[in-house]
């Protein structure tokens, strides 16, 4: 008995052998080197020559700070500009420890003695700056989601509040960031009076004007992917008579996610874009500060470190659309659609 | 002896941009309990207008519909309607779907009652083997299956079907076909049914109701269909009297009603 079963193993472990081996033969091994080519080769070509000509015109460039920075400079402020951040993260780590000998030596002392433990107050650096305007944004962006996509549902469902509502949204959609920022600016001055303040007033104003800006979208393509359900499958909510709830839960909400999805990663993009211009003139402390203070600053160096916050805002850019992808990936009932 | 579902006097108009539009015009037509009808007609004719005024999808404008002695405002489980392209959740497998319609009708009912009321209803459709796979995953004719076991599972007072098999081809509609005649045995079903097969409303049918060409549709003419059941197709194919009403119909659809001319009254 136990042969039969060790032979049905090995052959079971042999049919899976072969297959894999057919697997292999299958792969036309001589097409290989031209899909490397297409999905390496290619761009990477692209990126050389952009940097080629980059570094080309920049070299003819003269500008009241300087030759403009080719590709090499701008690499060497990214190096500076990771070296600052390792310092200062010292420079923290140290005050930590000089605050702690300095309570343990007073309270060996003096047991009774109050100690006082102070916060770091150093500047920032380029990477918490990062750090500052990802919170910023998605703060905005997560507000204005939990309004956009209730108002779109609402909309979508009922032309009463449609009819309502549009001329609304029509006419707050294509307001600049840069409008809304000395509104709500005063307005958040105005109201947002505490002491002890959770959050900065500059982040408040900003998270906001992001907000106002990036809801729309997502407002729109709300409505219209409710609204341009399958009739089909709204009669048979109404043949169930399925609860105004149950029948968004389960027959609005899955049928127009796609439409929702396209909209959020449209204002997940805009909210970006907003947030730097916010971030400029409200003085919160992330890149779009940053952009301004090297502005401001006009060292030698100011151009190539402003660059490097160019490549970094559109790199961080690209990784929260692709953020949502992975999130509409996770969501969506269709595992087999084309998502892009 | 009132009827158990009463079509009397039922006219409908849509508002168009030109003025109301009126697709049927005086349908009555009463139907007894268990009884397995079919609505015949060409296409545009309002046989789907007639179906959706009995789930109350539609509201006739003058006229109305009786079911079991209370007046049909508005749609209701008691009326499932099994559609024509089987109108199932793409997000929810087969047993979800069930699940869905049978959750809400039977609101309470304990966890196990629903699990195997939803799996029974999948097994008279014989599609217990795939009960978790998504629409997308299966046939048309497995998804229409799924459909009716919705449809079945809100054990509805008339059973209402809209071309249920018009999209499929030819070999699977004669296999759905006798499923169906097989859960007719079994659970005695008020059916109403659309079809624009003259061979299934035959074979399926009790009584023919044929309806002429809109606008201002009406029924044309009624056939009884007094085979004995079961019924087999191959035996009927020689059958005297089954070619005689295949015939009926054949004559009214094509000869009485080819050109809507002729039907100005």
């Amino acid at each position: 008995m136990n042969t039969r079963v060790l032979s049905a193993i090995e052959g079971f472990n042999m049919t899976r052998a072969f297959s894999t081996l057919q697997k292999y033969q299958d792969i036309n091994w001589s097409k290989i080197p031209g899909i490397i080519f297409s999905k390496l080769g290619i761009p990477a070509i692209a990126i050389i020559i952009f940097l080629l000509v980059w570094g080309g015109i920049a070299s003819r460039i003269h500008t009241s700070l300087g030759q403009l920075p080719g590709p090499i400079q701008v690499w060497g402020q990214v190096i500076s500009l990771v070296a600052e951040h390792k310092a200062e993260r010292a420079k923290e780590a140290a005050f930590f420890v000089r605050q702690e000998v300095r309570n343990a030596k007073t309270l060996a002392a003096n047991p009774d003695a109050k100690v006082k433990i102070r916060p770091y107050t150093g500047k920032k650096t380029f990477f918490d700056q990062i750090l500052t305007s990802i919170i910023t944004v998605m703060t905005g962006f997560i507000f204005a989601s939990l309004i956009a996509i209730p108002v779109g549902i609402m909309c979508g469902l009922s032309t009463t509040i449609y009819a309502a509502l549009n001329p609304l949204i029509q006419t707050f959609k294509p307001v600049s960031p840069l409008a809304w920022l000395p509104i709500v600016t005063i307005i958040v001055s105005a109201v947002y009076v505490s002491n002890d303040p959770m959050f900065e007033k500059s982040f408040v104003t900003s998270a906001i004007t992001v907000m106002l800006c990036c809801m729309w979208p997502t407002m729109i393509n709300t409505t219209v992917g409710v609204s341009s359900i399958d009739k089909d499958l709204i009669n048979v909510s109404r043949v169930l008579r399925l609860g105004w709830f149950t029948h968004i839960i389960k027959i609005v909400l899955p049928s127009s996610i796609p439409m929702m999805f396209a909209g959020l990663r449209v204002s997940l993009g805009i909210g970006w874009m907003v947030l730097i211009a916010a971030e400029m003139l409200a003085q919160n402390p992330g890149l779009g500060k940053f952009v301004w203070d090297e502005f401001q600053n006009g060292s030698s160096n100011s151009l190539a470190r402003i660059m490097v916050a160019v490549f970094t805002i559109g790199i961080i850019g690209f990784l929260l659309d692709l953020l949502m992808l992975m999130l509409q990936r996770a969501v969506s009932w269709d595992k087999n659609a084309q998502l892009r | 002896m009132n009827p158990y579902l009463d079509i009397s006097q039922v006219s409908i108009e849509f508002p168009t941009a030109s003025g109301p539009f009126k697709a049927l015009s005086d349908v009555n037509l009463q139907i007894g309990k268990g009884e397995f009808v079919t609505l015949i007609g060409h296409s545009g004719c309002g046989k789907s207008t007639v179906l959706n005024i009995v789930a109350g999808l539609y509201q006739a404008t003058t006229g109305g519909v009786i079911l079991d002695s209370k007046e049909v405002n508005e749609p209701g489980p008691d009326r499932s309607v099994v559609f024509q392209n089987h109108s199932l959740l793409p997000w929810l497998t087969a047993y979800e779907n069930v699940e869905l319609a049978v959750k809400q009708v039977y609101k309470g009912r304990p966890k196990q009652e629903v699990k195997s009321w939803v799996e029974h209803n999948l097994a008279l459709v014989h599609m217990s083997h795939a009960m978790h796979k998504r629409p997308s995953e299966l046939s048309g004719g497995m998804k229409q299956r799924v459909g009716i076991a919705r449809a079945l599972s809100m054990e509805p007072k008339v059973l209402l079907m809209d071309e249920p098999f018009g999209a499929l081809d030819a070999l699977t509609r004669a296999h759905m076909q006798d499923s169906l005649m097989e859960i007719q045995t079994r659970l005695n079903n008020t059916v109403i049914m659309i079809t624009h097969d003259v061979d299934e409303a035959v074979l399926l049918s009790d009584r023919i109701i044929m309806m002429t060409n809109g606008p201002a549709a009406t029924i044309g003419e009624i056939a009884e269909v007094n085979l004995p059941r079961p019924r087999n197709r191959v035996e009927l194919a020689g059958n005297e009297d089954y070619n005689h009403i295949r015939a009926q119909v054949l004559k009214f659809l094509y000869e009485r009603q080819t050109k809507p001319t002729e039907n100005v009254a």
